[in-house]
């Protein structure tokens, strides 16, 4: 009896999904503009940009905007997706809110919180709309932000790369290999949180060759054994290039620190090739108090090539220097030589208070390029 | 193809093995029936040698060693050659004569012919300079068949290439091994590690690098002091921030406490703090110094680092 009851139940309710599906059901679907409301009051024509966004129907976001003889399409477009290959060329809209913040008959102010899906993680990008009402039809007038261009120029670079060749298959057994960069670990602390236990630390490549590093853990339990194994994943700057240093950070979820013992710590480098270019300079770095603590900061590129994706690491110490945090965000567009662009790394409101110091390094990704 | 080759020989082989490992646990009682064979005490690898019999009639005689086994068939009374090539594994082997009347043995062993291929392993490849004990070589000395030659012999281990005085240490091998360890020179460069024994030798390269940076130390000036860099042109034209004026960073020739350039690609950090926030930058070193640019705060406090090496600070004014 139980069993058809949830039979019926389950059909009931895919019938009722199909026929008056959510919004953002519809956007994700891919449903055409038949299921889009009328443009008959802000939010509803907010929404239906949002729906257009999310589908990619850029010609019809666009011809229903009231500004575009402001702009052109493509300069639409590239706000949002971006001009320069970035994590934004392959974000796709995951959710967004619509919240209304004043209005009048004729005008209204809207905030639309878009929220895009990444590899690499979701990243939000939030605009305060204006919206007008013209003839009965309400309008979005978009705030276009144009991503600069660079003038087409030459910039000499001095090119500083390492190549690596290793040993061959035919080699007698005796041959040796390249050495491996030796790498060490000058920082270790564990910091249990809510989510479990939190090893932070920051790892020095202390050779003269560019090392790949990775850092595994293992937390030994009272007995000896192993609890979990775990690595710093993207929570670290892979590509160290000679004296660099990073921090980590590796996540223990539903592990209590008083489970464990003692913490067997596994760091580990491969020789690779690897360019020292290009140079990222962090101006402006502050930390913000909390309500809403953040390091912030611009990101300049002092080098000539346009980067694709920037991973800034954010390492936070208290004033006697003790390692406190370890975040870190990716910049969404691409990094232009010269053209700062903004960070800001949200910090756990409970951490903030005790940070006194920090040190940002970044990590670079350029098309055709590791490092 | 070449299992389908390979297959037939490895049946053998296993047959071969098979028949010794029979033999061989059959030898007790052998001995215990029988006489003794005459060999030879010891035979080089790789070399002929014969083994005479005695009586008549017919027999089959097996020469039972590590991997490998050999069979004839033999007239008693006449004597055996092998030639050279026929045995050249190292190790004790057993000679069994098997004939109508009863079975002959003896025991006899197969000593490594003379060096003729070392196999070198020196660590590591890279080290700093100025390192006591920093450079590890381990020799193995082998014949033609890459049988280990256990007989003493004396091995020279000698490293150079670099500026100074070379290293070198003679080394008698013992169980077929001889090791040493070397200190690493005062400058850096790439030097050959080469081990000789008689007329062979082997030669590795093992590259000593500076050190940790030491006295690390920059200066500042404002950037359009230095006018007609190409760099700063460029600038000009990309920049699209404010108007600021910039400071020239430089690091003074980077070394370490020998003396030695870093190499080029070594990461320097500056650090500025000013009244509204901090700057920071890593930079590698190019041509021996590490150079940058970054905003000019009257007050601000620029400071320089390398690794775990602390250098200089600017106040600028």
């Amino acid at each position: 009896m139980l069993a058809f009851v949830l039979a019926v139940a389950t059909l009931v309710l895919i019938v009722i999904g199909t026929i008056w599906p959510g919004p953002s059901a519809v956007a994700m679907a891919g449903a055409g503009a038949d299921l889009l409301r009328a443009s008959s009051t802000p939010e509803a024509a907010v929404n239906n940009l949002a729906h257009e966004i999310a589908q990619n129907a850029w010609e019809r976001a666009y011809s229903n905007l009231a500004n575009k003889n402001e702009f052109s399409e493509p300069d639409f477009v590239h706000d949002l997706t971006g001009g320069y290959s970035s994590l934004r060329t392959y974000a796709t809209l995951d959710t967004f809110e619509v919240r209304p913040l004043h209005a009048t008959d004729n005008e209204a102010q809207m905030q639309l919180r878009l929220r895009w899906s990444t590899v690499l993680g979701t990243f939000a990008d939030t605009r305060q709309l204006r919206v007008v009402n013209t003839g009965g039809r309400w309008q979005v007038v978009w705030p276009l932000v144009k991503e600069p261009r660079v003038p087409p120029q030459v910039i000499a670079v001095n090119y500083l790369r390492w190549d690596v060749i290793y040993r061959g298959p035919e080699d007698d057994w005796g041959a040796q290999d390249v050495e491996a960069p030796h790498v060490r670990i000058v920082d270790m602390h564990p910091v249990e949180r809510a989510e479990g236990v939190v090893l932070l630390g920051e790892v020095l490549n202390e050779d003269v060759v560019p090392a790949y590093v990775n850092v595994k853990a293992t937390l030994l339990g009272k007995n000896g054994a192993a609890i979990a194994t775990e690595d710093s994943f993207d929570k670290i700057s892979h590509v160290l290039l000679p004296k660099q240093v990073t921090p980590f950070l590796i996540a223990f979820r539903k592990v209590e620190l008083s489970q464990v013992d003692s913490v067997k710590m596994e760091p580990s480098s491969t020789l690779i090739a690897a360019s020292a270019d290009p140079v990222i300079e962090i101006e402006d770095q502050k930390l913000n108090p909390p309500p809403g603590a953040t390091f912030t900061g611009k990101l300049v590129n002092q080098s000539g090539q346009v980067v694709n994706v920037v991973h800034v690491l954010g390492t936070f110490y208290d004033s006697s220097g003790q390692l406190v945090w370890v975040a870190d965000q990716y910049i969404d567009r691409a990094l232009l030589p010269q053209i700062p662009e903004s960070f800001a790394i949200p910090l756990p409101a409970d951490l903030a208070r005790k940070v006194s110091s920090q040190r940002a390094v970044t990590t670079t990704y350029t098309s055709g390029q590791f490092q | 193809m070449k299992f389908g080759m390979m297959k037939p020989r490895i049946m053998k082989l296993r047959f071969n093995v098979l028949l010794g490992g029979l033999l061989l646990a059959a030898m007790p009682l052998a001995v215990a029936q029988t006489g003794m064979l005459n060999v030879p005490r010891t035979v080089e690898a790789g070399s002929a040698f014969s083994i005479p019999t005695s009586g008549s009639g017919k027999a089959v005689l097996y020469i039972v060693g590590p991997a490998q086994v050999l069979r004839r068939e033999v007239k008693l009374g006449e004597t055996v050659s092998f030639a050279a090539g026929d045995l050249h594994n190292a190790g004790h082997y057993l000679a069994l004569l098997v004939g109508g009347s009863g079975t002959e043995n003896g025991a006899f062993d197969v000593v490594a012919s003379h060096p003729a291929s070392l196999s070198f392993l020196a660590k590591p490849s890279r080290l700093p300079v100025d390192l006591q004990n920093g450079i590890s070589g381990v020799v193995y000395v082998f014949d033609t068949f890459r049988n280990l030659v256990i007989a003493p012999s004396e091995v020279t281990f000698q490293l150079s290439g670099v500026a100074g005085a070379g290293q070198a240490r003679t080394v008698t091998t013992r169980d077929g091994v001889a090791w040493t360890k070397l200190n690493s020179a005062t400058k850096e460069g790439a030097a050959q590690f080469i081990a000789r024994d008689g007329g062979i030798s082997a030669t590795r390269v093992i590259q000593q690098v500076p050190g940790d940076p030491c006295r690390l130390r920059m200066n500042a000036r404002l950037s359009n002091q230095k006018l007609g860099d190409p760099k700063l042109a460029n600038q000009k034209l990309t920049d699209h921030r404010p108007a600021q004026q910039r400071l020239t960073l430089e690091t003074e020739p980077v070394r370490d406490c020998g003396g030695n350039a870093v190499p080029d690609g070594t990461i320097v950090t500056f650090k500025e703090i000013y009244k509204d926030g901090e700057a920071t930058v890593d930079v590698p070193v190019k041509r021996g110094v590490a150079r940058t640019e970054m905003p000019a705060y009257p007050g601000a406090t620029i400071s320089v680092a390398t690794g775990v090496v602390m250098g200089n600070e600017i106040r600028w004014k």
